[in-house]
């Protein structure tokens, strides 16, 4: 049986995102996928599914959609949206029911997650949607995403996400032009305070910063050679840009380092204005931290509880806006 | 300019990448170790590698670091570097020899004629000498499987254009460094649309979505803008191919 979402309203940045497609590289093709796998990771647990489960991306973009005749369940993970439902929970939306998302101000991707995940055709064995690829297109107004209806996740539980102090410096390795840069400047892109571009896209973040662009020594002309997300390139205008999921396989411009992937969740979320600082590690704290990251994610079905729901239950009531689906509280504008 | 003798070269890329360089600027020798030194990886993988691909002069290895230390693998492949001379080992037994129908056309080529000009030949001469030139895969990348070929000889080499062409169709070649590129889907570009062909190097249902691998040859087989017309129902644009000799 197959039920269907539509999407009533959709801004620009609204697609469709799995894990992406690993192993592409040699067709030309980079992995994509949801820009902040961690949220994808924490969604499809909330509902118990397979991990690789599609949901709907939003980029700092308002959604509407609609049940049909079906209910469904969802989860709601990433940046925190405005919504009268719980951020990192799972939620059942009866039949005919309209729901609609606001971008809040904490973070820039958020995902929409459904039980049994978005059934739309499979291209090299994704969901994803890879404008920069020409796979597939934005979602927009009319688009009926199919589902499963049938499931057995279960509505109302709550991820405790616990993330990270997003203050800190990201943290970034030596990649391999880091040497064609002088310690000078590889101190100075240490010591400065970039914030994220709002012109980023899925395919780079572009960072913004007060003083002088970053320069390498000699060998501007760098043979095209594999590029991969995280990579820190400069541009010829000494522009520093972070490549992100829909990134080109292969790419000229020297690159002073490579985020960590454990930062990059943290760093994809910044929103524009926020500062943010790098900072050099080895490559031992780096693969340290990966595993210790990559066991703890394995932990967060622990996480996952149920969330109190009887209005008796919420202490400050009267501070949540019943009537317009504005939820009260840090998110409010 | 950096002796030979610095090459090939190992780094990491990433946390979970590893670079094998063969050269820092285009070389045949070099693309031909790297395609070689690829497909050797391929098949027999070491431990741990999740997937390689090969650029112009160099190949990218990953591995899952949750399951392997990336300076295991670094340790391994420069083993595996070592064993062989690989700018002598030649090109992969697999690959294929392809012909795919082209239009040298002024209709579908505009700017053919121009290209002819710049390097004072006749467009027929030209036409002739892109027929005959022995072009190789070099490697896949822009868009999903679009190869760029080469190389052109010496004399026909023209820089990019400084303006860049709004909009070539799909299926367009490209000119420009001594290379052609066959454009997998209609998009700008600052390299001169000299043919057309019908193929499409991105096949996303078919069994081999990318048709075309780096290492490969292809030859033009000359036709009408009319036929190109008339073929473009078939995603293979009426492309044939053969073991290569």
């Amino acid at each position: 049986m197959t039920a269907h979402l539509t999407l009533t309203k959709a801004g620009p940045g609204a697609t469709l995102q799995d894990r992406g497609r690993p192993s592409q590289l040699a067709g030309g093709v980079s992995r994509g996928g949801a820009v902040d796998p961690l949220a994808l990771l924490e969604g499809a647990l909330l509902l118990g599914q397979d991990t690789d489960a599609a949901a709907i991306e939003l980029a700092t973009t308002p959604i509407t959609l609609r049940t049909g005749q079906h209910p469904a369940i969802i989860a709601l993970s990433g940046a925190p949206m405005r919504t009268d439902l719980a951020w990192n929970a799972t939620h059942f939306l009866p039949p005919e029911t309209e729901l609609t998302l606001q971008p809040g101000r904490d973070g820039i991707y958020s995902y929409l997650h459904i039980a049994g995940g978005f059934r739309t055709d499979l291209v090299l064995g994704s969901r994803s949607i890879h404008l920069k690829a020409g796979i597939g297109q934005p979602l927009q107004a009319e688009d009926r995403l199919p589902y499963d209806p049938k499931t057995n996740a279960t509505a109302d539980l709550v991820l405790n996400t616990n993330r990270p102090d997003q203050n800190a410096p990201i943290r970034i390795l030596s990649s391999v032009q880091t040497a064609l840069f002088a310690k000078e400047e590889r101190v100075r892109f240490e010591a400065t305070r970039f914030t994220p571009d709002p012109r980023s896209t899925r395919s780079a973040l572009r960072l913004s910063h007060d003083t002088k662009g970053f320069e390498a020594n000699g060998q501007l002309d760098i043979l095209s050679e594999a590029t991969l997300p995280g990579d820190i390139q400069i541009t010829g205008d000494g522009t520093a840009y972070v490549l992100m999921p829909d990134c080109q396989t292969t790419g000229g411009y020297p690159r002073i380092a490579a985020v960590i992937p454990t930062d990059m969740p943290r760093l994809v979320q910044t929103p524009p204005g926020k500062p943010l600082t790098f900072r050099f590690v080895s490559r031992e704290e780096a693969l340290t931290l990966h595993r210790t990251e990559m066991a703890r994610r394995k932990t967060l079905p622990k996480q996952i509880g149920p969330r109190l729901r009887d209005p008796r239950d919420i202490p400050d009531l009267l501070s949540y806006q019943l009537i317009s689906g504005i939820t009260a509280g840090r998110e409010e504008p | 300019m950096t002796p030979a003798t610095d090459f090939p070269r190992i780094a990491p890329l990433g946390l979970e990448g590893v670079l094998v360089s063969f050269a820092d600027r285009l070389d045949l020798k070099a693309n031909s170790a790297a395609i070689a030194f690829r497909s050797a990886l391929e098949a027999d993988r070491p431990d741990g590698v999740t997937e390689t691909s090969v650029s112009l002069a160099s190949v990218l290895v990953c591995c899952d670091a949750t399951v392997t230390d990336p300076d295991d693998l670094l340790e391994a492949l420069r083993a595996r570097v070592k064993a062989v001379d690989w700018y002598a080992e030649g090109l992969p037994k697999t690959r294929k020899l392809w012909h795919i129908p082209a239009a040298f056309d002024p209709e579908l080529s505009p700017q053919l004629p121009e290209m002819a000009a710049l390097l004072d030949m006749s467009v027929s001469d030209l036409t002739t000498e892109i027929l005959a030139a022995p072009l190789r895969v070099l490697t896949i990348g822009f868009a999903p499987g679009q190869p760029y070929l080469g190389a052109l000889p010496g004399h026909l080499n023209l820089p990019r254009q400084t303006d860049l062409t709004p909009k070539v169709p799909a299926g367009a070649l490209v000119c420009a460094v001594r290379q052609i590129t066959l454009f997998t889907a209609p998009g700008p570009t600052g390299w001169r649309h000299i043919g057309q062909t019908a193929f499409r190097p991105f096949q996303p249902k078919a069994e081999r979505p990318f048709p075309l691998s780096a290492g490969d040859e292809v030859r033009w087989r000359s036709v009408s803008a009319y036929e190109i017309k008339s073929l473009r129902d078939d995603p293979m644009g009426g492309a044939t191919h053969e073991p290569a000799p």
